[in-house]
């Protein structure tokens, strides 16, 4: 069941295509999750690092211990990210996350609505962009 | 808007009032009290027993009568009204009477005749054109109390126009210095607004299903600080008797002095603090710890705000995002929603007036009597406890003479307490006596009177449960085996009873519980012994055709038993695990048939509140 909890795009226009390539990245990171083995228990292994690089676009991959995935499409062109960055900002997004799931009024599997989450990943785009 | 509070005098049947009827209502009675108080108004009860006694105040005389001459019925009208209201045959305006007063001079307005049968049907506000003087005298520096600073962007009714234009009015030409930031005509009914919010804390507590009975005052924001005290508490009383629950208010202190923060509406007031307080208790008996997040969910969810909105209040309040709430937190989170359900948006971030520190700091008195409270509350479940054994006790003594009757008593609750006592009991007793057990199993019922009698009556309790554990053919067996026992007689006079229970239980217990494995201790280690007296007894739980079988085995000669008694050690751990596994299994299933049975109840209350207001309105 690969629907979005939460999905968001920087620059909106183009936003179906990264939907799109969201999308077909969950396979990817269903390859290495299923390549890596049981026990992912160290956060090294949560952070998948780069699915595919394409044209335009890089794409990173995270998993939490849950099977949460969390995709990180970037522009190629921004060079000056650095994989310690990307790391950083898959654990504030997992941060996050898990800060979501701890409101009980919110159940697995819905979308998130968590105006913190909304406003820390606006601040880390607006970091990155 | 919600309908139909009630508004009935103690003595009388409820008067349903609407929302807007209601702020109106009480409004007008406050400043009528007030007024009377502070003018020295003819017939007014003495201020200071005004003032002081809440549930004694009354409107004075003087005020109600210009209150009825702005009514601009002719006077012939209003003395009819005053009669039928009752003042005349008490002798003075209590809130009942006034607000009869008050609606028979709506339904004047509106043409109607004036009877009592006019006010029970859904009536405008009643109008009253006052004048500047008397309004000032009346009402003369409500701005004053507005040392609030309520900015109130909402307001909850759209019905109390009049009270709008005379506020407004007020509002330009009488600004106090001791406002704040406020006081632009459009926000003019801050007081008013007030109200409301004071009226939805009830709604929110009827909700919440809290018949507080601590007094909380609707300060109306009227001429001097303690008269509205005297005439908002009047109004407290009939709503607290009415059987409506829509009747608490709480009030926000008008004036604040050390407070720095514009932020009112979010500031909590010595009455909320404590009943939020006393709201955790409910949930939470130790103050100092903390409320989980289910339980908050299902207590939240009573207030019957959206789910969106309850995710972003709890996002709001819970500070440190560990999915639990402590005191202040969960005071921060019912403030919202309290505010919430009064109209206020929610802010974009906690208010510094909501936050932790500022909680702690401003409220550290709640700890003190929390301390207070604690002892209470913990030497309740302390007494509950020795409560529920003493009940056992008595079951046991009892056993002799009634047995069925006894258990039945005992709640699933106190049988879930005691089926977890009792495990704890049973293992520890088990775990110590494989030896003795060993060394008395020539005579079985050496065990039973290991345990103390109140375990054995626990046990007995809960072989409610499962009773097709226990072959009632089994039991003669404790007999033959007793007499050849030393034991005491105790014991045997409580199993005895149990033959008598066993076959009425047998049918009681339900077939989900077949494989419980829990059962008395007297017959458990008779059962043990018997298993391995005979293999085929050993596999089943309960069934009387085992109890023929078992009861072949049990004359066999002990010395059978003796050999067999490692296996029985073993027997007896697979037993307690398979005992705890189904304990857990039926606290598991306990909790969520209480869940439901709450929901339920909850629907049922919501359902009668509802016929409630369907209901024609009786007047005294």
């Amino acid at each position: 069941m690969n629907y979005p909890l939460y999905i968001r795009s920087a620059p909106t226009e183009n936003e179906l295509k990264f939907h799109y390539m969201v999308h077909t990245s969950l396979d990817v990171v269903d390859e290495k999750i299923s390549a890596m083995g049981k026990a992912l228990v160290d956060q090294r292994e949560l952070y998948l690092g780069l699915l595919y690089p394409t044209e335009d676009y890089k794409v990173y991959g995270y998993v939490t211990n849950s099977k949460v995935k969390f995709v990180m499409v970037v522009d190629s062109s921004n060079t000056a990210l650095r994989d310690n960055e990307i790391r950083s900002m898959f654990r504030k997004l997992h941060n996050s996350y898990t800060d979501v799931m701890c409101n009980p009024f919110y159940n697995p599997g819905d979308r998130i609505q968590s105006r913190a989450f909304d406003s820390m990943v606006t601040s880390m785009m607006i970091q990155v962009c | 808007m919600e309908a139909a509070a009630g508004g009935g005098c103690g003595s009388g049947p409820p008067l349903l009032l609407s929302e807007g009827e209601q702020q109106c209502y009480s409004e007008l009675f406050a400043r009528c009290a007030a007024a009377g108080a502070a003018g020295g108004g003819p017939g007014s009860g003495p201020p200071e027993a005004a003032r002081a006694v809440p549930s004694a105040a009354t409107a004075a005389a003087g005020p109600v009568a210009d209150l009825f001459r702005a009514s601009q019925l002719p006077a012939e009208t209003l003395h009819q009204i005053t009669e039928l209201c009752g003042a005349k045959r008490v002798g003075y305006f209590g809130p009942t009477q006034f607000y009869i007063a008050l609606k028979l001079i709506a339904a004047a307005q509106s043409g109607l005749p004036v009877r009592i049968e006019s006010i029970k049907c859904e009536l405008p506000l009643p109008r009253f054109l006052m004048s500047k003087t008397d309004a000032e005298i009346r009402f003369g520096n409500p701005t004053e109390l507005h040392g609030t600073k309520v900015q109130i962007p909402y307001l909850i009714t759209e019905k109390n126009t009049f009270k709008r234009m005379d506020d407004e009015d007020k509002q330009q030409e009488t600004q106090s210095p001791t406002m704040s930031p406020l006081a632009s005509p459009p926000s003019s009914p801050p007081h008013y607004q007030r109200v409301p919010l004071s009226h939805a804390y009830g709604k929110l507590r009827s909700n919440t299903e809290q018949m507080h009975p601590a007094p909380y005052e609707a300060r109306q924001p009227l001429v001097q600080p303690e008269g509205p005290s005297s005439g908002a508490p009047g109004t407290k009383p009939p709503r607290h008797q009415a059987s409506l629950i829509r009747s608490f208010s709480v009030e926000r202190e008008p004036q604040d002095n050390n407070s720095n923060y514009p932020d009112e509406p979010w500031r909590i007031t010595e009455e909320q603090r404590e009943y939020y307080v006393n709201q955790f208790r409910s949930l939470q008996p130790d103050p100092s710890s903390f409320i989980s997040g289910s339980v908050a969910k299902n207590f939240f969810t009573k207030s019957k705000l959206s789910i969106p909105e309850l995710s972003y209040i709890w996002e709001l309040s819970d500070a440190d995002c560990d999915g639990a709430l402590t005191l202040p937190e969960f005071c921060a989170a019912f403030h919202l929603i309290v505010a919430r359900k009064n109209g206020y948006p929610l802010p974009e971030g906690l208010p510094p007036t909501l936050q932790t520190e500022y909680l702690q700091a401003a409220f550290p008195k709640p700890k003190r009597e929390c301390a207070l409270f604690d002892s209470y509350s913990e030497s309740m479940p302390a007494n509950q406890q020795p409560r529920d054994l003493n009940r056992m006790e008595k079951l046991s003594v009892k056993d002799m003479a009634d047995f069925p009757v006894p258990t039945q008593d005992v709640t699933s609750d106190d049988k879930q307490g005691l089926k977890s006592t009792v495990d704890e009991a049973l293992p520890k007793d088990v775990s110590e006596d494989p030896a003795t057990k060993s060394g008395l199993l020539p005579p079985p019922p050496a065990l039973p009177p290991r345990p103390c009698p109140s375990q054995i009556s626990h046990l007995r309790v809960n072989s409610k449960r499962s009773a097709q554990r226990r072959p009632p053919t089994q039991l003669p067996n404790y007999g033959d085996f007793r007499l050849q026992k030393q034991s005491e007689q105790a014991p045997e006079a409580e199993i005895h009873p149990q033959l008598n229970r066993a076959p009425s239980q047998a049918a009681e217990s339900s077939p989900a519980k077949k494989d419980i494995p829990y059962s008395q201790p007297p017959s458990k280690p008779i059962r043990r012994k018997f298993r391995p007296e005979n293999p085929a007894t050993e596999n089943q739980d309960t069934s009387t055709a085992v109890g023929g079988p078992a009861t072949a085995a049990a004359v066999k000669p002990h010395a059978a038993v003796q050999k067999q008694s490692s296996k029985q050690k073993k027997a007896i751990q697979t037993a307690i695990r398979k005992n705890k596994e189904a304990n857990a299994v039926l606290a598991r299933l306990n909790s969520e048939l209480q869940q439901q049975l709450k929901e339920v109840h909850q629907e049922r209350i919501a359902l009668e509140n509802q016929l409630e207001q369907l209901r024609p309105v009786t007047v005294l």
